[in-house]
């Protein structure tokens, strides 16, 4: 066990712990102090972003905290989005809250508001505006988006955790510890791709799967994939870093040749040798499959609803969606989960498409962070890796992985349609 | 056996080890404190009173608002020990601290050195960081 620096302050930090900028900047340095004292930081750093995923309801205290800090003064200082809420504020009445718990996250939603955060309401706000620079210091919360901006941005922030996230926005300051260091931020571990099928590598249905298995693998070790075409679409990497961080802490990968820090192996792994080498076998695939599904079908195949949209879908998700449903009518709930961002570019005739197709649109918030699902228990086919970890536990349905066009064909028939050929 | 301190205090209680990772959130229901993965074999067992040991914690962002919510409400474990540090739990523990409610110690001790105690035996916690059977 090596002995941590003592953390060293500067002035400015000092001034504002002693009140200078007001009590609720002083509680926020406070508390980005300890943590840094936790994680052994030598100092602080300047943020030039936030992203903030205390936003969502999950008891009172995270609304008395918000608003403790609205209350004392708080005011963000550098530019900051929001994550989701509890509540779809553009179609209200989507989610299933009781009347005291819906105010007390309306209330926590208008807390962080008016500490001066955008209202962006996305989990992935990567696609609404938000793209810090290759090698900015940010501090940014949820999984998703924390692992999207450090390997697809090459920007660099830590898993802030909520509260940590408003109060670097507020201060500025993060510790300088984790993934803000160029020297923590090179792979260990050689993810060897090249031995994989091309047809599976070419299904969007792939990268969730190898994103679960990557985080249950590696958990929050830094791998770099070598073997993916160059050019991955952001869509594809978008879905593998969200199932990565569900099933392990997974904080930043690379793609050779198609992220920033890793245009080659040498790069990727800081001129030193990879600690271990994984050459990937369609097994190992095969298993972290089938951890995402948890349901049986029943033997009429019948399954009770559809989710898609974790992280909330882009505009060309939208446009596969629309395309793929090809003018036809869902037979049980279809949940398609994406922000305002995107709603807004849709305009009448996608709009009109899905609502003619029988799609629940949700914005600002979605299907595992809310009760929206029309009831207790149930059996769901998704094609989201982070939907499919995370619905057994926050909703009690079962769940059911496939592709998008199997969410789509199984919505259409209301029972399971689901072409596995592709991991044969 | 003495565990690093992350956050000091003193504690005791039942052990609940498990022995996969946790995310606290969607693997701890904040309103009951009880386990709630239906992949792990201890879903169902409340987290209450409890010193918890993981041999690593995972996932969500928002773990370290369950960890405050299960602070305020009174439905926290009585210590956790983490087999590796992981700094978004101990955050919801801070907040506990400034915002004047109840907070808990946070340790650290290696998965290896936690399987030397069994699941439900009882254990105190000094403010050294050692762990020793009551």
């Amino acid at each position: 066990m090596k002995p941590s620096m003592p953390l060293e302050l500067s002035p400015e930090d000092e001034a504002v712990l002693a009140g200078r900028d007001g009590p609720a900047a002083a509680m926020a340095l406070r508390i980005v102090a300890d943590t840094a004292r936790m994680l052994g930081a030598d100092r602080l750093i300047d943020i030039a972003s936030a992203h903030i995923d205390g936003c969502l309801y999950h008891g009172d205290s995270g609304t008395l905290f918000a608003e403790r800090l609205l209350a004392d003064g708080g005011r963000v200082k550098v530019p900051t989005t929001l994550n989701v809420g509890a509540l779809d504020l553009v179609h209200p009445g989507r989610e299933r809250l009781g009347a005291e718990q819906a105010g007390m996250a309306r209330r926590l939603m208008a807390a962080y508001a008016g500490l001066g955060c955008r209202e962006s309401w996305t989990c992935a706000p990567y696609q609404a505006g938000h793209r810090p620079a290759l090698g900015q210091d940010v501090a940014w919360g949820e999984s998703n988006a924390v692992v999207f901006c450090n390997s697809v941005l090459g920007a660099r922030t830590n898993r802030y955790g909520d509260f940590l996230d408003i109060c670097a926005a507020i201060t500025g300051r993060a510790p300088r510890a984790g993934l803000h260091l160029p020297e923590n931020r090179r792979a260990t571990l050689l993810v060897d791709a090249a031995g994989l099928p091309p047809a599976l590598v070419a299904e969007d249905a792939f990268y969730p799967v190898l994103g679960a298995w990557l985080g249950a693998a590696v958990g929050d070790r830094i791998a770099a994939i070598d073997g993916l075409p160059r050019g991955l679409a952001e869509d594809r990497l978008k879905a593998l870093g969200a199932a990565a961080a569900s099933t392990g802490s997974v904080g930043l990968f690379h793609v050779v040749g198609v992220t920033p820090e890793a245009p080659d192996r040498a790069t990727a792994f800081g001129g030193l040798a990879p600690a271990e080498i994984i050459a990937l076998q369609p097994a190992m695939l095969e298993q972290a499959r089938r951890r995402l599904s948890t349901g049986t079908l029943p033997p009429d195949g019948k399954i009770d609803a559809v989710a898609i949209g974790s992280p909330h879908l882009s505009e060309a998700e939208i446009d596969a969606l629309v395309a793929g449903l090809a003018g036809r009518h869902v037979a049980i709930p279809f949940y398609a989960c994406t922000g305002r961002h995107v709603l807004d570019r849709l305009g009448d005739g996608r709009r009109a498409a899905l609502d003619a197709a029988g799609v629940t649109l949700i914005a600002d918030t979605c299907i595992v962070v809310t009760p929206i699902l029309s009831s207790a228990s149930g059996l769901l086919v998704t094609n989201s890796g982070k939907f499919a970890h995370y619905t057994p536990s926050t909703t009690g349905w079962d769940v059911l992985y496939g592709s998008l066009t199997d969410c789509i064909e199984s919505a259409v028939a209301g029972r399971l349609a689901r072409d596995e050929a592709i991991w044969r | 056996m003495r565990a690093r301190i992350i956050l000091p205090g003193r504690a005791a209680g039942a052990v609940l080890r498990l022995e996969d990772p946790v995310s606290f959130w969607g693997g701890v229901d904040p309103y009951s404190g009880t386990l709630t993965d239906p992949r792990s074999p201890h879903c169902g067992t409340r987290v209450g009173g409890r010193v918890l040991m993981v041999p690593e914690t995972r996932g969500s962002s928002s773990s370290s608002a369950v960890m405050l919510e299960l602070l305020s409400a009174g439905l926290a474990p009585a210590a956790i020990v983490m087999g590796r540090l992981d700094a978004i739990l101990g955050l919801g523990i801070l907040v506990a601290r400034e915002m004047g409610w109840h907070t808990i110690p946070l340790l650290v001790l290696p998965p290896a050195d936690q399987a030397g105690y069994c699941d439900g035996e009882q254990v105190a916690i000094a403010e050294d960081g050692t762990i020793g059977r009551l």
